[in-house]
């Protein structure tokens, strides 16, 4: 029972969050100067005033704040998103063509890297001072630090240019003629330089983390009580310590759903990989209200989303958890 | 019938010229895909309602325009086999190919050129194109005949390169919005030699050959893929690596640096003259300092515009003097080119009542919107002016539409900006200087210059039909304008096509780049 009425609780704050994330983002899009007249006046080469006053009358950006803002909330609240000024076609449609690509990109990254990341952060814990540590530690720090574009273009350069085993750009190559299979390894071709640039900055995050938490649980009591009692080293940081050590590492990965949206801007932007990011991207350049605010309510979504499975994730590993009902 | 003739003649001359040089050359084979770029989603395919370079490039390639100019900006036949401008310059008679027809394979009429008149007059971007055509009579199914208000030689610039799709009336005639009908991207009925496979907004635009376009053999490539890749590196990179053929419009010197120097590509900045980008420093003649023309000036004369050159733009862009692109026939090389000239730079400040003291001598701001290679000629500028006392200080604006909105309601002192001629100085330069068009929204009269004569020259030269009589008309508003100085013109923007060797026919000639039909490119084996 205390179950069901916490998933309500989260459930109606989540509505709320939505909601107020639409009227705030709504009205800090609406105080800044410039409409998307402008822009499309830009995507034009300029345009007359009397074409500019006609874009504003269209799509109603001569009304009064108020009046926009009621009239959208009104189409939220109806399940609709609205219509894309700059692209032309109901931002619905726009969104959900985008996900898949980003989703692929997104979450091939984060479980490569939270699997590469949380393994090596293990390894080195276990001899901090070892060649493997500093070389995963460089590695991280690295990760961390070097811009996510310029590590981009570096991969582009080394894997396109120089040895050409991977595409440049996009998502598949649209001249190539054959089946499924033929298809999907094309796919998985485009993918890896875009997942590599971007798990870089996840990997950092998890080794870094995974490694400090593993070194404070295997200095903890109870692992050196199982050690006291002969239990093999194995089993005592696999089946013991690593349990433990992983809840801090899941609640990070489940902080990161946001990078569905954040994270991949910069990557899909250099790999010009079809997804939300490169849209988010474009849509704030272009001052298309109605698309940034449609993301953004995808993105507060997902965050929402990624913060209840993270509660059942942590149910799953952490028995305090569970007893807290 | 002057005209005519002369129209009739030199395209003969041109045709006789291109299939000699194209007889020295290979034979062109028909076939292949060629995987061209774009640097950003198209809003709209349909150019009658859109202009810009993005929707040019698949626009261009979907709808067909009357006519089409060679490298000596003389139009050509293009969907009007011949063309005729009466001698009071009060119509102009399109005579148009007989057996085109749309991709649906319903004719191309008279009566379509005439509804794509009125869209095009009612929605494209740029008004003056169209604005003195009164009507537009149809004595048969290929003859049309514009009526004009007065004589518009911009005419026959606006009916070529994008600037003119001709649209089928019956399928966007229905009643639809033409701004906003469904048809733009999706279903797309053109009239020119590709028709519409797949618009994937943020990946890319699949076009095919359309086997029923009316010139026999053309057009010689079976698809035109344009794969929409926003970063230039990247770009490059597919370039050199061969995912891609062709990629237009790259302005970034290092790329087009580094692709000089690759194997199995080639670079070639010529083309572009009809979309005419210039580089310039816009100054609000409005408030300040700025207001004396003195001070206007003495910054032409503080600026080393060989250093940009040199070591901003490092050695790919063309200087531009005038706010008439250097590859236009009107543009006139013959005004003051403010060579660096510290000691004249600072006679006129003082002359203007704006003495040093302390070094410094007034401050101003300058404007930095976050377009591409900006922020070196910013900051060069900054340094540069400070050296005859002029202190800048740079204010980062986040976005276009808030520089827009600075630029658009005056309400800044100096700032960076590239305008486009788009062919003729009616449709892409006189909005720049008329006073009638002061601060009416982004790329208008947005220095709030105002001269009385330079406003009479541009009206006389919009309606004057002799063409040297309209360049010395120009040539005096330029001379004007440079003395002037409500901008000062840095260069040329370095706009590049780079192609794979195996592009033949690459659209570097004429002067629309791609903004033009690509009918006659074909890819060797």
């Amino acid at each position: 029972m205390d179950l069901v009425r916490s998933v309500a609780t989260r459930l109606f704050y989540a509505i709320i969050l939505l909601l107020a994330v639409l009227v705030l983002n709504f009205s800090l899009i609406h105080m800044a100067p410039g409409d998307v007249a402008d822009t499309i006046a830009q995507s034009m080469g300029g345009a007359d005033a009397e074409i500019l006053d006609q874009i504003r009358v269209d799509y109603g950006l001569d009304q009064p704040f108020i009046v926009q803002l009621g009239s959208y909330m009104g189409r939220v609240l109806r399940f609709d998103l609205g219509y894309s000024y700059f692209y032309q076609m109901p931002v619905t449609d726009l969104i959900l063509q985008r996900v898949p690509a980003t989703l692929l990109l997104v979450f091939t990254a984060q479980i490569l890297a939270l699997l590469i990341g949380v393994m090596l952060g293990v390894i080195s814990a276990r001899k901090p001072n070892g060649i493997l540590s500093h070389f995963v530690t460089f590695f991280a720090l690295f990760g961390y630090a070097a811009p996510v574009f310029w590590t981009g273009i570096l991969l582009l350069i080394g894997f396109s240019l120089k040895i050409q085993w991977f595409p440049v750009a996009g998502m598949r190559d649209v001249t190539l003629i054959g089946g499924f299979w033929v298809h999907f390894w094309d796919v998985v071709r485009h993918l890896v330089l875009p997942v590599i640039a971007l798990s870089s900055i996840f990997f950092a995050l998890y080794s870094r983390l995974s490694r400090a938490t593993m070194m404070e649980t295997l200095g903890s009591d109870y692992v050196r009580t199982a050690k006291a009692k002969g239990l093999p080293i194995r089993s005592v940081v696999y089946k013991h310590a690593l349990k433990n050590a992983l809840s801090p590492v899941i609640t990070l990965a489940g902080l990161q759903f946001s990078a569905v949206v954040s994270g991949a801007v910069l990557v899909e932007t250099v790999f010009a990989w079809p997804g939300l990011g490169t849209l988010a991207f474009q849509s704030i350049i272009a001052r298309d209200t109605p698309t940034i605010l449609g993301i953004l309510f995808f993105s507060a979504l997902m965050v929402i989303v990624g913060n209840l499975l993270t509660d059942f994730a942590l149910r799953a590993v952490d028995p305090r958890m569970r007893a807290r009902g | 019938m002057k005209h005519f003739i002369k129209g009739l003649f030199s395209a003969t001359a041109a045709t006789a010229i291109l299939a000699l040089s194209a007889a020295a050359q290979e034979t062109p084979t028909s076939g292949g895909t060629l995987v061209a770029t774009l640097t950003g989603t198209p809003r709209v395919l349909n150019p009658a309602v859109q202009s810009g370079i993005v929707t040019g490039l698949v626009g261009a390639q979907m709808f067909a325009a009357p006519l089409r100019y060679d490298d000596g900006w003389n139009p050509q036949p293009y969907l009007a086999k011949s063309w005729e401008v009466s001698e009071d310059g009060l119509s102009v008679t399109l005579n148009l190919q007989e057996n085109a027809t749309f991709h649906d394979g319903e004719p191309i009429k008279s009566s379509d050129v005439a509804f794509s008149v009125d869209v095009i007059k009612a929605h494209h971007p740029f008004k003056s194109m169209f604005a003195p055509v009164t009507s537009v009579d149809t004595p048969d199914e290929h003859t049309a005949v514009l009526n004009l208000a007065h004589p518009h030689p911009a005419l026959m610039l606006a009916m070529s390169g994008q600037l003119m799709a001709i649209i089928p009336e019956h399928i966007y005639g229905d009643g639809q919005d033409p701004k906003n009908h469904p048809r733009n991207n999706e279903d797309v009925v053109g009239s020119g030699p590709f028709k519409l496979v797949e618009f994937k907004p943020g990946e890319h635009v699949i076009m095919e050959r359309y086997d029923g376009y009316w010139e026999e053999g053309l057009p010689y490539l079976d698809r035109i893929v344009a794969r929409i890749i926003p970063d230039s590196s990247a770009r490059a990179i597919a370039l050199q690596n061969g995912e891609i053929h062709l990629s237009t419009f790259e302005s970034e010197p290092t790329v087009v640096n580094r692709i000089r120097e690759a194997e199995g590509v080639s670079v070639s900045n010529d083309g572009y003259g009809g979309i005419g980008p210039i580089d310039w420093l816009a100054m609000n003649t409005t408030k300040g300092p700025l207001k004396d023309v003195r001070v206007r000036q003495a910054i032409a004369y503080a600026i080393d515009k060989n250093f940009i050159m040199k070591a901003v733009m490092r050695g790919t862009a063309k200087d531009a003097l005038t706010g008439v692109h250097p590859d236009s026939p009107l543009y006139n090389p013959d005004v003051n080119s403010y060579e660096l000239d510290l000691d004249k730079a600072n006679a006129l400040l003082d002359e203007a009542g704006f003495p040093m003291e302390d070094g410094e001598r007034f401050d101003i701001t300058m404007e930095l919107v976050p377009f591409p290679g900006y922020k070196p000629q910013t900051e060069y500028i900054k340094q540069a002016l400070s050296k005859v006392g002029i202190m800048v200080t740079i204010e980062s604006v986040p976005d276009f539409p808030s520089w827009a909105k600075l630029m658009g309601t005056l309400d800044y002192d100096m700032s960076l900006d590239s305008v486009y001629n788009w062919g003729d100085p009616v449709i892409g330069v006189n909005r720049t200087y008329m006073t009638s068009n002061i601060a009416k929204g982004v790329w208008s009269n947005t220095q709030g210059y105002s001269n009385a004569r330079v406003d009479e020259l541009l009206e006389m030269a919009a309606q004057e039909n002799d063409q040297e009589k309209r360049k010395a008309l120009y040539a005096e508003f330029q001379t004007i304008v440079n003395e002037d100085v409500p901008i000062y013109f840095l260069n040329a923007v370095p706009m590049h096509t780079l192609y794979s060797d195996k592009v033949q026919n690459p659209p570097i000639t004429g002067i629309w780049s791609t903004s033009s039909p690509m009918d006659k490119v074909w890819l060797k084996d």
